[in-house]
């Protein structure tokens, strides 16, 4: 039936799309039709395959690094109140630049390369992870803390036990989220400076006026943020106590 | 564990300067079961947290002793009308919360001891989702016996479940928790008739104590004098309101 409906949507999508075309005649160095556009990719496919393979790494990495770095700083947030008054408007503040201004300094400190567009991916999801992340360890059910305190725990056993546990639902919907933002990071990052990745395939192609590849590219690269979300969302599955 | 020693708090509490309740002095009896029977917010489930050492919010002044003179809040086992049983964990791995908690080794053969006495074998890998509300408070109980400790505090642990299953766990309890003191906070006249020991009704301006009925508990729900006394209890219980 999910897959049904997913099948349904993209057809009637691509039916509009095809309406769109042909409706108003435009050429096709401005909108390209369905049928161009696949046929384009499949002509390209091992070009773009090798950008989607960049962007890729540059996107799971980031993820990873990312992932790692907000259970960090929500578990020290969560354990000090000295960091949660120094630490958190500054995480806040971070959240208020446009990452998109920060992207020519990375690439300026960072390089050309691969960890300029990781870093990239690493500021968009740092903070989604941080706070639910965090936000699921501050609102422990007070009943099991009652419950724990009559028994003797430790703080530090309170944590690991049950503040920890009952907090991976939150870090699972946060992740699900960075899933979804991690390639938009990455892309960003190859549009302010790159020789590689689908963001900079998608420039490329622009400015060359082949739209027809653009949308190939850009199509692949909403296509793999799917899937990501999809596997990520399956690899949580059991934090968010869905699999139980 | 140490033997169950008799329990006092005298004093009174309020909240924010406004007073929570009277002064009162509260007696629980070494090894019997007290029953403390109050409506909503007469503040009998601070007087019990304060007894569980846990945050009431309120301010209290007064004393919480035992007759042995040692320490209480480290000497009680606590038990509310949530399971609290980990959604994450299996029934085996709540019961032996409380030794996972301190980074004790977990009595193996006292945890399948209990479980089996709860009737629960069946159930120990499973988690608490795939259980019914009698069979999570069960564990719970287990997890409460677990802790083998001297002093046991229910706060209403039974009032979320059906009438069956209630006077089922009710029999239960008070079997398994025979010879500890008990302390059972409690809305349910019924309840306070088949369990109490001592029966304390608690309002605004104070404790008034109440003859408990003379069979042993837990006494037969069709028991005359037991429904009786919770005839008698409502009627304390209306006065107080009107």
């Amino acid at each position: 039936m999910k897959t049904l409906s997913a099948i349904a949507a993209t057809l009637f999508a691509l039916a509009i799309w095809q309406a769109i075309v042909t409706l108003t005649g435009l050429p096709k160095f401005i909108l390209p039709g369905p049928a161009l556009v696949a046929e384009t990719w499949w002509q390209n496919r091992w070009l773009i395959a090798e950008h989607t393979w960049i962007t890729a790494i540059e996107v799971l990495i980031g993820l990873a690094c990312g992932t790692v770095l907000g259970v960090i700083t929500a578990l020290q947030l969560a354990n000090s109140r000295a960091a949660r008054v120094l630490v958190q408007p500054m995480l806040v503040f971070t959240q208020a630049l446009p990452v998109f201004a920060l992207a020519p300094l990375l690439t300026l400190w960072l390089g050309y390369g691969l960890w300029s567009k990781v870093a990239m991916a690493v500021l968009i999801i740092y903070f989604p992870i941080t706070s639910s992340f965090f936000d699921g360890l501050m609102r422990t059910p007070q009943g099991y803390l009652d419950l724990a305190r009559t028994m003797q725990a430790s703080p530090r056993s309170v944590l690991w036990n049950i503040r920890i546990p009952a907090a991976l639902p939150s870090l699972a919907s946060g992740m699900r989220l960075a899933a979804v933002y991690a390639p938009i990071g990455a892309v960003i990052g190859e549009w302010v400076g790159s020789s590689q990745g689908l963001g900079y395939l998608m420039l490329l192609a622009n400015g060359r006026a082949k739209t027809d590849l653009m949308f190939a590219a850009m199509l692949t690269l909403g296509v793999f943020s799917i899937l990501l979300h999809l596997a990520v969302r399956r690899a949580t599955a059991r934090m968010a106590g869905e699999a139980r | 564990m140490t033997p169950p020693p008799d329990l006092i708090l005298s004093g009174q509490a309020s909240i924010d300067g406004a007073p929570l309740f009277a002064p009162l002095t509260l007696s629980l009896k070494a090894g019997q079961w007290t029953c403390l029977l109050g409506g909503s917010g007469v503040g009998k489930t601070t007087v019990l947290r304060l007894i569980a050492g846990l945050a009431t919010g309120a301010a209290f002044t007064g004393e919480i002793r035992a007759s042995d003179g040692l320490p209480v809040a480290e000497r009680v086992a606590y038990m509310a009308q949530d399971d609290l049983l980990l959604p994450w964990a299996t029934v085996a791995q709540n019961v032996a919360l409380g030794a996972r908690l301190r980074g004790e080794r977990v009595d193996q053969d006292r945890r399948a001891r209990l479980i089996e006495r709860m009737g629960l074998q069946e159930h120990m890998t499973k988690r608490p989702s795939e259980l019914s509300g009698g069979q999570r408070q069960r564990v719970a109980l287990a997890r409460t016996l677990m802790e083998d400790k001297p002093i046991i505090l229910l706060d209403e642990p039974f009032s979320a479940l059906d009438a069956r299953t209630r006077a089922d766990m009710q029999d239960l309890a008070a079997e398994a928790l025979q010879g500890r003191t008990v302390l059972l906070v409690t809305h349910d006249p019924a309840e306070a008739a088949r369990l109490g020991q001592s029966i304390m009704v608690m309002t605004r301006h104070g404790l008034t104590p109440c003859q408990p009925p003379h069979a042993p508990v837990p006494r037969r729900v069709d028991d005359l004098e037991t429904l009786e006394t919770q005839g008698a209890l409502l009627k304390l219980l209306r006065e107080e309101v009107a």
